[in-house]
């Protein structure tokens, strides 16, 4: 990842940063946390929201594997079977925040298991039509 | 609904399920409405109102439902097309029959059909109010969620990969038995584990496929019923419901911390009380196989039983035709796959053949209740209950 490196969309994690977290909103009126940021608290209604932060870290809740190529669009990276390598995607449990939903990184397939200890980071994902590296987040097992 | 028109299932049609390169989804809406309308003795004259139910007319893969009456006859008749995501042709239904208790009309048609592009569902983010981010990094497929659904609950409720095949080998099983099924050739559990991963733990023989078909019926005042058939069904119960703050649906980014139950503990709860009968009472029961974890998960959601006792329950082969609560009898989504806007009318189709007598081979012995339930995009469910 350079410099010149864009998030995949804005408002979705912090970048640049060491420690990438993820962005959301949290309700003035009854606390909830929403990912990504909403503009009304999808529990209570109300648009007293204000921008927070996840914690890096949380725990596997579920999760699968992506063995076929799937369709693009909406898929951004057009794969064959020469290319296409499966991936994970799973939810993460961010203790008393949310769930969240992400690609999973640096692990073998075999090797996920549902508890395990996860972080955030932020993984180059495709190139754009202006050859700029193009960023996401991910999450991965902590070593 | 004591006291309101209690309605009657009067005739029934199906195209079959598959996959046919020379006919458009409307041509087998058709073929399916034509039946059912003979299966009742009626003309399409005497029809009063029709609903019709397709996805796809709204993602531009088939016609308007009500485009059919310029093949069935232009007779003014009030015809609502209807597309509600995966309860389509559940709310069809509802409809009309929400008419007829309501005293508006007597007799109308149903009717539900789809026919999907090859491969796995592929939505565009944005109808679904998503970003673009989550389909650009491969998260918006269905079969993920199904499968991370089911990788939970097999880990809370002790669900093993056997029963997975065992479930999936009963759909083909059933499936042989129905000449309108799409995959009839019968796979043993080995096979199907042994099938490619698609997506952890979910095999290509266990995943029902987007496909093709329609299905029909002729619905009227219950009072009415037996100047037609000998054989009427009636409908005790219809309901719909979408999902809860907290429940863990397709196609989600996330989830909050707290949870609730998904729109199938909704739907089936509310369709049970307004019949007033009990789970125990179902002879048969039709429910949304996805894959064998949708059927697994939707009998608990749906009251049939626990949660877990489904690896005891299928072991001893309780949800097989003969056993003692047959489910999927006509092999379900798994050997039928998934036209949207007629699946729930094909389950439908299924209980009342069932309900006739007339399921030749895959027939249950004597059933006197049905049970129908459809789930799917975006967090939807909807229930019916059938009696002869």
């Amino acid at each position: 990842m350079t410099a010149t490196s864009v998030p995949i969309a804005p408002g979705l994690f912090t970048w640049p940063a060491d420690e990438p977290r993820l962005l959301g909103t949290r309700c003035g009126e009854c606390t909830l946390m929403a990912f990504p940021a909403h503009d009304v608290c999808p529990r209570c209604g109300s648009a007293k929201v204000e921008s927070a932060t996840f914690d890096r870290n949380g725990t596997l809740w579920t999760f699968t594997t992506q063995q076929f190529i799937p369709k693009s669009p909406p898929y951004a990276l057009v794969e064959t079977d020469e290319t296409f390598e499966p991936y994970a995607v799973g939810y993460v449990e961010f203790a008393d925040q949310a769930r969240i939903e992400g690609r999973i990184v640096d692990c073998a397939l075999d090797d996920l298991r549902i508890g395990a200890e996860m972080e955030t980071v932020v993984v180059p994902f495709m190139v754009d039509d202006q050859g700029r590296e193009v960023v996401t987040y991910a999450f991965r097992p902590v070593a | 609904m004591g006291g309101q028109m209690d309605v009657a299932i009067i005739g029934i049609g199906i195209h079959p399920f598959g996959r046919f390169d020379d006919l458009s989804a409307l041509d087998m809406g058709v073929t399916a409405a034509r039946q059912a309308l003979s299966d009742a003795g009626v003309a399409w004259g005497d029809v009063e109102f029709a609903v019709g139910g397709s996805l796809g007319s709204t993602q531009g893969t088939s016609a308007a439902p009500d485009a059919m009456v310029s093949r069935l006859g232009l007779t003014g008749v009030p015809f609502v097309n209807v597309s509600n995501g995966c309860a389509t042709a559940g709310t069809a239904l509802s409809m009309a029959c929400t008419s007829i208790r309501a005293g508006v009309h007597d007799l109308g048609l149903v009717v539900g059909f789809d026919k999907h592009p090859r491969g796995a569902f592929d939505p565009d983010p944005a109808l679904m109010g998503l970003g673009k981010w989550y389909g650009d990094t491969g998260m918006m497929l269905t079969t993920q969620f199904f499968a991370m659904k089911l990788q939970r609950y097999m880990h809370d409720f002790g669900i093993s990969r056997d029963t997975l095949a065992r479930i999936a080998a009963k759909a083909y099983r059933n499936a042989a038995r129905n000449p309108n099924a799409w995959r009839r050739k019968p796979w043993s559990e080995d096979e199907i584990l042994a099938s490619r991963m698609l997506n952890e733990p979910l095999t290509q023989y266990m995943l029902c496929s987007p496909a093709e078909g329609g299905a029909a019926v002729v619905v009227c005042r219950a009072d009415l019923a037996r100047k037609f058939t000998e054989h009427p069904v009636f409908v005790k119960a219809v309901s719909m419901r979408t999902r809860k703050f907290g429940s863990f649906e397709v196609m989600a980014p996330w989830m909050p911390p707290e949870r609730a139950d998904g729109p199938a503990v909704q739907a089936a709860q509310a369709c049970f009380e307004e019949a007033g009968i009990e789970r125990g009472d179902v002879d048969v029961i039709q429910v949304q196989d996805s894959e064998p974890g949708a059927e697994l998960m939707h009998l608990a959601e749906c009251g049939f039983c626990a949660d877990g006792e489904q690896e005891e329950l299928v072991a001893r082969g309780a949800t097989e035709i003969h056993g003692p609560m047959p489910v999927n009898t006509d092999g379900g989504l798994i050997a039928n796959g998934e036209p949207i806007g007629a699946s729930g009318l094909r389950q439908i189709y299924e209980v009342c053949l069932q309900l006739r007598g007339e399921a030749g081979e895959r027939q249950v012995a004597a059933p006197r209740v049905g049970f129908t339930q459809v789930y799917g995009a975006p967090g939807v469910s909807a229930c019916t209950i059938l009696t002869r």
